[in-house]
């Protein structure tokens, strides 16, 4: 094989790659295309503002509604009490593996932890049906068990091990010597933690809780099974909720294909994944941030 | 087990030497949750009879059903409701000629927990506490706690019945929490004392109390008399006049001796 | 400054905070594996592994949908493996690190980031519907692909790292090709590697519901499937269905905790698989 040849090929070879490496950003836009496609034709029959804060969804009526504000209000709500039970319990565990565990207890936790984030998401859910809904209907005398309250719970339960094992990495990540300064100016390490590790590891911290909280937006099967499926503004923590993720899982399978149905539930999806694009940005903003603090302090 | 094994044997040979002739075939059948348990059961049985048969079932609803069927994607559309004119339309218009067979009646009635003192409401009643008017056990004569009112998914043949016969045109509360299947709510009203549901006949359990309905108990006579309020007939629908296989599964699901099955289904049979 | 006494008191309760915070994960895991397990042993036999659904599915096994899980998850990493390690090999060996890298790092990112039923949604419109797959096998396996595509790239890549620069440079200094370089060398040094990101996007794939509720899953088939354009019953959307949709849920319950344990131990063991062959890799270097 002539030199001249063998150029030939690795610039050939360097196309190919090229095409392939380009597959995931295909992707992402074939998805945001057809969800364009197939979700903006609802808004020839109504419109965007009545859409996102329409609060009757009754898409199956001989005159439908297609306002999705309940749905939107349901998962808000479900996220918000799920933020509030995870981001603390997720950032506890990620500040007690780094900066109190026996290294030896951390590499048996951390993996653990980690294991709950490869749990298939239908099991959790169908956990919170059979196990988790009787027992907060017995033990707070609810009209149902099945509420945002529980998948709250069940949310909270899958976004812990995201939180945890990022945060976790930025706090162990924080460099020695700040840590040791900080203990030999007389700070106990309680102080250590809460003045001087903490703020340094604050950016992973929330990229960490950023991304706990997008994919508790957009997690399925846990909502679906589990948040009750009624599609109201929520007035109490133990009413049933259908937020959207649930909405287009249970609606989808039914609908005929290319009716206005169909397009609304495709213009929801819309809506989530503008929703986790923007967490998701967020996230990466911070980390990026959070990479630029960690040079600085070097 | 030992006759599994060489059930699964037998398959396998088939497999590999090909498909049996004249006995093999396929069906596809799509549409309403409410029919399933009855094609499902008849299906079982009719494969029983005729080894090598296979069907592929769906449950995606009676529109879905519908739907399918004009597009040419399933054999036979189940459906718990008459075929709307828009989509006879539709049909036509791609050349499809929907014919329908009556399989089996059905009432939908209301259900509660066995706990719940509450043994009879007026049509009135049960709309209004479908709409919403109606939010407290106290209303109709139950203890003074709020209705947890369960309801059939938006697209189900079962929640349009109950919608024209009950609701009568009115909205459903958003209140109501919408369950998948008959299944589903039969599993939540038995487990909640103060929800109210509704379901197909045939799923009534010993775990759940029926509520008479202006007076009338639902039971199968009162549903083959016309007698109880909320009844319907669930369909089969085919394209065109059915011929050969679809024809066979047609006249075998229709067959006086094959009633039990539909019974088995949780249904009225037609004879 | 306060006092000793309720410096060490204050780091006394805010530790016994992050221990019971730490504790609380744990027992809810511990609570979680114990219930599935419990109730689903008692479930499993071996004619509930081997046995096709009788009787509206209140009886018989799950065969067809264990091996429709199984086909899927193969079918799906036969899609994302290719183009996972081919994207990383790009991005690492190839790309200057300019723009347009930097474009398709934030791709992958968000790719990562898109819910799993807004998958189902795109497999429906694109695989589904515009390119005529229908409710398939392979449409299934390609929404399923695309979902895991963002794990397999990022582990790929990781491998890709690990291969030491020393590598690279003595292979090209011998006078090989960039091309050679990567096929005879960085590969083969990075493949364990990618090993652990394959055997977990299988276990990710497996799990999955959402992706294939509207692209490949249909509720009852009485048959394996024999081509790539039959529907399939798949485990986890089994176990939604039974629970949520089914005729007869309680006759079911006991198969459908039966089917959460025989998902559970598929999953779990994969993941375990994944993190040998990572631990082992570990070692090695």
């Amino acid at each position: 094989m002539s030199f001249i040849s063998s150029q030939k090929k690795d610039l050939f070879v360097h196309g190919v790659f090229l095409i392939v490496g380009a597959s995931g950003i295909i992707i992402l836009t074939l998805i945001f295309l057809f969800l364009i496609l197939e979700g903006l034709p609802i808004f020839d029959v109504v419109s965007v503002r009545d859409f996102v804060l329409g609060k009757e969804w009754y898409p199956t009526d001989i005159n439908p509604d297609y306002g999705i504000l309940p749905l939107i209000a349901g998962s808000a709500g479900v996220v918000a009490l799920s933020s509030a039970m995870a981001i603390p319990l997720g950032v506890f565990s990620a500040i007690y593996l780094a900066e109190i565990a026996h290294p030896k207890t951390r590499a048996v936790i951390k993996p653990i932890v980690e294991l709950i984030e490869g749990l298939p998401t239908v099991v959790i859910g169908f956990f919170g049906m059979v196990v988790v809904a009787p027992l907060l209907q017995e033990l707070f005398d609810l009209g149902t068990g099945l509420n945002m309250f529980n998948a709250s719970i069940m949310l909270a339960f899958m976004a812990v091990p995201t939180i945890t094992s990022i945060s976790e990495d930025a706090i162990y990540s924080v460099p020695r010597h700040m840590k040791e300064g900080s203990m030999a100016l007389g700070a106990t390490h309680w102080e250590t933690i809460a003045r001087v590790i903490i703020p340094a590891s604050l950016a992973g911290i929330s990229t960490a809780v950023v991304l706990g909280i997008a994919r508790a937006i957009g997690e399925t099967m846990v909502v679906l099974m589990v948040a009750g499926g009624a599609a109201m503004v929520p007035e109490s923590i133990f009413d049933p909720v259908r937020p959207m993720p649930a909405n287009i899982a249970a609606e989808m399978g039914n609908v005929p294909f290319r009716s206005d149905h169909y397009h609304a539930l495709f213009a929801i999806g819309l809506v989530l994944f503008v929703f986790t694009f923007l967490f998701n940005l967020l996230a990466s903003y911070l980390s990026e941030r959070h990479k630029q603090v960690g040079a600085a302090t070097l | 087990m030992k006759r599994i094994l060489v059930m699964i044997a037998f398959l396998l040979m088939g497999f590999s030497l090909g498909p049996l002739p004249a006995m093999a075939g396929e069906l596809k059948i799509n549409g309403s949750t409410t029919v399933l348990p009855v094609t499902q059961v008849v299906a079982e049985a009719f494969m029983k009879d005729n080894p090598g048969f296979n069907f592929s079932i769906s449950g995606g609803g009676s529109g879905r059903g519908i739907t399918a069927l004009i597009d040419g994607t399933t054999d036979i559309a189940q459906t718990s409701r008459w075929i709307r004119d828009s989509e006879v339309k539709m049909a036509v218009e791609n050349g499809i000629y929907p014919v329908p067979f009556v399989i089996a009646f059905d009432s939908i009635i209301p259900v509660v927990h066995p706990d719940n003192p509450v043994d009879e409401l007026s049509l009135e009643e049960l709309r209004k506490i479908y709409n919403g008017e109606i939010t407290n056990w106290s209303e109709v004569g139950g203890p003074d706690r709020r209705i947890t009112i369960i309801s059939r998914d938006s697209d189900s043949g079962t929640y349009v019945v109950w919608g024209d016969k009950v609701l009568k045109g009115d909205r459903m509360t958003p209140r109501a929490q919408m369950l998948a299947s008959n299944g589903a709510i039969v599993q939540a009203v038995q487990d909640n004392r103060h929800a109210i549901g509704y379901i197909g006949l045939g799923y009534l359990t010993d775990r759940l109390k029926s509520v008479k309905v202006d007076g009338v108990q639902p039971t199968s006579t009162t549903t083959a008399s016309g007698e109880y309020p909320v009844s319907r007939s669930l369909w089969l629908i085919t394209n065109n006049w059915p011929s050969g296989d679809v024809l066979r599964f047609i006249n075998y699901i229709q067959h006086p001796d094959n009633a039990h099955l539909i019974e088995e289904g949780g249904y009225v049979p037609i004879w | 400054m306060r006092s000793n006494f309720v410096r060490r008191r204050n780091q006394f309760i805010a530790f016994s905070i992050f221990r019971m915070a730490i504790f609380a994960n744990v027992l809810a895991l511990a609570v979680f594996l114990g219930f599935i397990a419990i109730n689903g042993a008692s479930a499993i036999s071996w004619e509930f592994l081997t046995e096709y659904p009788r009787r509206s599915m209140t009886e018989g096994g799950i065969w067809p949908c264990i091996v429709g899980t199984v086909y899927i998850s193969l079918g799906s990493i036969l899609v994302a493996f290719p183009l996972g390690v081919g994207t990383a090999i790009y991005l690492n060996e190839f790309s200057g690190g300019g723009r347009w890298t930097r474009l398709i790092r934030m791709g992958i990112i968000n790719l990562a980031g898109v819910p799993s039923v807004v998958y189902g949604l795109f497999g429906l419109a694109f695989f589904v519907l515009y390119l005529n797959m229908g409710v398939s096998l392979l449409a299934g396996s390609l929404t399923l692909g695309a979902f895991i595509l963002p794990l397999i790239i990022g582990s790929a890549e990781e491998a890709l790292r690990n291969v030491p620069q020393s590598y690279r440079e003595a292979s090209l200094a011998l006078g090989a090709t960039k091309w050679q370089t990567i096929y005879k060398m960085v590969l083969p040094a990075a493949l364990p590697g990618m090993l652990t990101g394959m055997i977990l996007g299988v276990s990710r794939a497996a799990g999955e519901t959402a992706p294939i509720m509207f692209t490949a899953a249909v509720f009852y088939t009485g048959k394996i499937p024999t081509s790539i354009f039959d529907e399939i019953m798949a485990m986890p959307y089994h176990i939604y269905v039974l629970a949520t949709a089914g005729t007869h849920i309680d006759q079911t319950r006991h198969l459908q905790y039966g089917t959460a344990l025989t998902l559970m131990f598929l999953v779990l063991g994969l993941n375990l698989a994944a993190i040998i062959v990572r631990n082992r890799l570990q070692k090695r270097l």
